[in-house]
Parts: C-alpha cells; structure tokens; sequence
C-alpha cells in the first residue's frame, strides 16, 4: 500500500517536472544571462546586447503567462538517482515517468515531437520505444528518490559530435576539437549555449558523459578534478573570444557555461563527446521519499 | 544600426533601404510556413492559395488549439532553423514576391543572391523567445492546408513584431557569415 503511494507520486512529479522544465527555467541559467547582458552592455555591442535583453524578456514573459519558455517541447530526458536504502521497482519506476509525460503531453497540451526514425510516423504521447530516455544512478547513504527532467530540444541536441581522437593528439587535440565544434554549431544552437564535454570511457560513455555535462549540471559548479576544471575555464575563456556570441549575431557571450565530465579509458583510446545545451538551459528536479512524499527543489 | 517600422506588405523600397544589423518591428500580417508547406508549393508544385506579394514569411509549425472548422488559438509559436529551408527561398523570392523571411540560423549563399536579386532581406528571431513572439501574434487570421498541420499555411496578424535583427540584408551581405568568418580567422591563435 505504501509503494502505492511511492510510484503514484513519481508519476505526479514526472508529469510535473516536465511541464516545469519548459516553463521555468533554472535561477543558475537566469543569473548567467543576466551576466551575459551586462557584458554585452559592458562591450557596448547594440546587437548582441538587443539579443540577450530579448532572451530575458522572453523568460519574464514565460514566468508571467505562466507558458513555455520556447515551442519545442523536446524529447523528454530523465536522471534518476535511487537512494540504496529505498527498495524499489526499477520497471515501475520507469513506466511511471513514461506516465507522467504521456500526461502531460495530453493534459496541457504539449506538442509531441516523437516520431519513428525511418518511417517518422508521430506517436503523439512524446513517449515512444526508449523514450523518455532514463538515466538510472545510485546513491549511498540515502532513501529517497531524485528526479531530475530535461526535456532537450532539437536545435541543440542536433548539434552532438563525438571524436575518437589519437592519444597522441592529447590535451592539445581535445581543444581544438571542442572549438572547431563550436564553430561548427554557429547559430544553430541558440547561443548563448552552455558546452558539454565527455572525456575518456568507451564512445557511447564519452556521449553520456556530455549529456551530464550540458543538461545536468548546474552552472558555476566546477569539476572536481583541478586538471578538468582547469580546462572547463580555458574553454570557456577561449570559446567566448571567438565572438560567435548570442544567437551567432555576434558578441562576447557565446557560452553561459563549459562543463567537463570525465571517466578512465583504454591506453589507445582518446574519446572527446561534445552536447550542446541551448540558453534555454531547461532543467527541474524533486525528490521523493519512500512513503511519497515530493519536495520541488 | 537603425530601427525600423514596417508595415506589411513590404515594398522592394523599404526592404532595399535596410542595412546589416538594423532592427526591425512589423505591423500587419506575416505568414508561417515550414518544410512540409514549401514541399507543397515547390516540390509537388502547387501554388500557394494566399497572395505572398510584399509577404513576411516566419519558420514556424505553431502549437494551436482547434477551436471550430478553420479556427485555431495560439499556444506556442515559436520559430525554427531556416537553413533547413534554405532551398526554397529563391523560389518564394522570384515566383511569389516574397519580401522578408524570419527565422533563426540564418540562409545558405544561393538565398544571399537571391535576396540581392529579387530585393529581399533575412530577419533574425531570437531562437527560442516563443513566449514573447506567441504574444506578439495577436491571432491566426486564416490557415490553409490543415491536412499539414502543423505545418500548414498559416497567415498571423502580429502587433510590434520583433525586435528582429536584418542579418542578410538585399545587398549580398551576410551577417552570420560574416561572424563565422571572423571566429575562423581566430582559432589557431586562440589555440596557441
Ligand atoms: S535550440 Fe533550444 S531555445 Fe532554440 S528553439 Fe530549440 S529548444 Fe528552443
């Protein structure tokens, strides 16, 4: 009876988190787009500075209408991180968050984005075969059940690259791979975009790992590792000097943020995986304990 | 940089008038289109049952509510990458007098001389800024083409449409280009 509770609660929050996700986004990315204002302000560049202050006036207007922050509803990406003392049901928990999406797409109503990959035929529930995309991580010392949506949108997700570079390119190869990248991308992501980067594991790690970087981590957060938050700032620094800048019109600001995330690899491999997140930045989390009780963060 | 009034339709004048980087706010009515319409017109050759003539076009498929038969609210309209279209924007150009597209990510160089040509510009959306362009469509006038829907032919009437920033401009420039050129231009210093 008490698990009862638990999955209904985690289809609630689901369905909740999702609509979230689109509406209000993270005070982490608000405080980097206001900065990314003041600088265009700062450098007085008309433009760039007319773009950025239209970013923030679009995501005032989403907070006062209570409505999306942009049309595209995404493909809905959940990370889940299970407390090791809570027992639960790893199907259910899954076919719950599947749930909580079809019903959101049905109650607000979304737009649904998900379609067949050959045949493009729509489901129309933005659910389909391994969609949502469940993330599953584990926590020691905890009871409870973090929940953290992403719904990503197109502009950005289409722009993912992964390189299995020599290792005798190095630190130096892995630079230049994430800067020829960004140019890459140009205006395509809706920059000011924040970077993700995947470094070592095999290649489909070194892709996830760039997930997490762009669309789960939190801005102003820095890598634990000094060597990788060395190079988060070095990126960033270099990224920003490119001039891209808002909406590649031009300007200082063409990252919010770089973040890195990193696993071992094998002694032939150099895996580098780069996610781009839009300025956007949609993200929403809970936790849930195990007699259901759900706590927005 | 200038900012500019216009009212729709545009005439060849105003469009030829408009510098790179100028801003622009449009009063009238705009239409939206997307791949699955432009495949309509060009590719199964169909013409469009609206007159284009000194016509906006924005890259949208809109979020709407079906009120009644032909009648639609607005829910989200957002805007979507143009290159993607990139090819059917000389043919809006020459054969239906198109005078502005706006959209996000910019044209390719056969589009570039084409709005040299014909007298046409590009007009950058903030991609992404649906809440602020949903308000800004006062309401959907007339739709063609549901059976497209999304994707149908739609026409908007919008209220201070923008600010939208002239990005290619009737004279053969290109803004994005231009940027791109430039960040180019700088990586191996910025590597060094
Ligand atoms: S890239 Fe992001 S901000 Fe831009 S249109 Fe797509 S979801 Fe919206």
């Amino acid at each position: 009876m008490r698990m009862r509770a638990f999955y209904e609660a985690v289809e609630e929050a689901a369905r909740e988190l999702y609509l979230r996700a689109l509406k209000d986004i993270p005070a982490d990315v608000r405080a980097a787009l206001q900065r990314g204002l003041d600088a265009e302000k700062r450098d007085g560049n008309a433009s760039a500075e007319q773009v950025m202050f239209t970013i923030l006036e679009n995501v005032r207007t989403a907070d006062a209408q209570d409505t999306l922050v942009c049309q595209d509803t995404g493909l809905p990406v959940f990370k889940a991180v299970i407390g090791e003392d809570l027992m639960i049901n790893g199907g259910e928990l899954k076919r719950r968050l599947r749930r909580g999406c079809e019903r959101a797409t049905k109650e607000y109503p979304l737009r649904s984005n998900t379609v067949h990959p050959v045949t493009r035929k729509h489901t129309g529930t933005n659910t389909g075969d391994g969609i949502p995309v469940v993330k599953i991580e584990f926590r020691e010392g905890s009871s409870a059940l973090y929940l953290c949506a992403a719904p990503k949108g197109s502009g950005s997700e289409n722009m993912s690259f992964l390189k299995m570079l020599n290792p005798s390119e190095g630190l130096q190869g892995v630079k230049r791979y994430v800067l020829e990248c960004v140019l890459e991308s140009g205006a395509k992501p809706c920059p000011p975009v924040i970077v993700g980067v995947g470094l070592g594991g095999t290649s489909d790690v070194a892709m996830a790992l760039a997930k997490e970087a762009s669309c789960f981590r939190k801005i102003g957060t820095r890598n634990a590792d000094p060597v990788i938050a060395e190079l988060e700032a070095w990126l960033l620094d270099r990224i920003n000097r490119t001039g891209l800048g808002p909406q590649g019109l031009g300007g200082a600001t063409t990252a919010l943020a770089v973040h890195v995330e990193w696993a071992h690899t094998h002694i032939s491999h150099n895996p580098v995986a780069v996610n781009m997140q839009c300025w956007r930045g949609e993200r929403a989390e809970a936790v849930i304990n195990g007699a259901g009780e759900v706590r927005f963060l | 940089m200038a900012h500019h009034v216009l009212y729709t339709p545009l005439t060849e004048e105003a469009v030829r008038g408009l510098q790179l980087e100028d801003t622009v706010t449009i009063q009238g009515t705009i239409f939206g289109i997307r791949d699955a319409t432009q495949i309509r017109i060009f590719d199964q050759g169909i013409a469009p049952p609206a007159d284009l003539t000194g016509g906006v076009c924005l890259h949208t498929a809109p979020g709407v509510r079906k009120l009644a038969e032909g009648r639609y609210e607005k829910l989200s309209i957002g805007t979507t990458t143009s290159t993607r279209m990139d090819r059917f924007v000389p043919g809006l150009l020459e054969q239906y007098g198109v005078r502005a597209v706006v959209g996000k990510g910019g044209l390719l160089a056969g589009s570039v001389a084409a709005m040299q040509r014909f007298g046409g510009v590009y007009l950058a959306i903030v991609g992404g800024a649906a809440a602020l362009a949903t308000m800004q469509i006062e309401e959907i006038e007339q739709v063609w083409w549901e059976d497209l829907m999304p994707e149908c032919l739609w026409k908007f009437r919008v209220k201070d449409f923008g600010p939208l920033i002239v990005a290619i401009d009737a004279h053969g420039n290109n803004l994005y280009q231009q940027v791109k050129d430039r960040a180019a231009a700088k990586l191996e210093d910025l590597l060094a």
